[in-house]
């Protein structure tokens, strides 16, 4: 399950606090940027933009990865853990879904021995 | 997904199985104590489906169950949570095989939702149920796990989540 820690937050909101940052993570939500993408499209140096993805980075809210010269940037951790999270819930749901299709199922079993043997008696 | 720890009783173990199969797919399986030919019909009577689509302990009231289960027919339920603006939930079924097989489509949501394929498979008296849904995109898919749906089911992570963004929100504008 998601853990909401209380230093967890505080980064999420510190990272959140910069409307650059927002911006950068809007983008990341259509599609992955290399921060080069990023630093021009928000008219920034490549210095500026590595520092807001830092932070972003730091709070889970972006992973970055290194192939060849370039540095990738996409939506972080926290996606993977909402669907982790929601997939536990997913589970939940359906786990007490088909324990009570059991007790149905039991009983239609119990059900039809009781009527095979009236039919044989 | 499985994350139990050493030492636990083997009895907590889920006899559930849900694993994002792709970036369409969701599968859940399960083997249930009975012939295929009695899950089924679990399934596709409603006086008996609505005794176990929605367990007591979701906290949700299922105001109405119609199923006319054959090609080309539909099913609706309805459900509310808490006193809350009534839900429902509706497709249609686009396969119906007794005992092996049923398919059916998810079109309460705006655009193409998901298509929910059960298969059962007799095993020496008991049943291996599979629910298969497969969405229209790994969009369609993300936007369902985003928005923590799992199908009305109560919602307590999203309500937190929804605090943590509009907190954030706030924040930023301070």
């Amino acid at each position: 399950m998601v853990q909401y820690t209380p230093a967890r937050l505080d980064a999420s909101f510190a990272a959140l606090s910069d409307a650059t940052r927002r911006g950068v993570l809007e983008r990341l939500g259509r599609s992955d940027a290399s921060i080069t993408d990023l630093a021009e499209k928000f008219r920034m140096t490549l210095t500026g933009m590595k520092k807001h993805v830092g932070v972003l980075e730091r709070a889970g809210l972006v992973t970055t990865e290194k192939v060849g010269r370039v540095r990738t940037c996409k939506l972080g951790t926290r996606r993977l853990e909402q669907e982790t999270a929601w997939l536990e819930r997913y589970h939940q749901v359906w786990d007490s879904r088909f324990d009570e299709l059991d007790k149905v199922v039991e009983e239609l079993k119990r059900k039809e021995r009781i009527d095979g043997h009236k039919k044989r008696g | 997904m499985d994350t139990r720890r050493e030492g636990e009783p083997a009895a907590t173990t889920s006899r559930t199985a849900v694993e994002r199969k792709s970036e369409r797919e969701l599968v859940v399986m399960r083997t249930i104590n009975g012939p295929a030919r009695i899950v089924f019909e679990a399934f596709t009577k409603p006086e008996l489906f609505k005794r176990w689509w929605v367990p007591k302990s979701f906290g949700l009231t299922l105001l109405s169950c119609e199923l006319d289960v054959r090609l080309g027919g539909t099913y609706r339920l309805v459900f509310s949570h808490n006193g809350s603006e009534p839900m429902a939930f509706f497709g249609r079924y686009i396969e119906v095989t007794p005992h092996s097989r049923l398919v059916w489509t998810n079109d309460e949501g705006d655009d193409g939702g998901a298509v929910t394929t059960v298969t059962f498979e007799d095993k020496a008296g008991k049943t291996l149920l599979v629910m298969h849904d497969l969405y229209p995109s790994k969009e369609a898919l993300d936007a369902a796990i985003a928005s923590g749906s799992t199908g009305g089911m109560s919602e307590t992570l999203d309500q937190l989540d929804e605090l943590v963004v509009t907190l954030g929100a706030s924040f930023g504008r301070t």
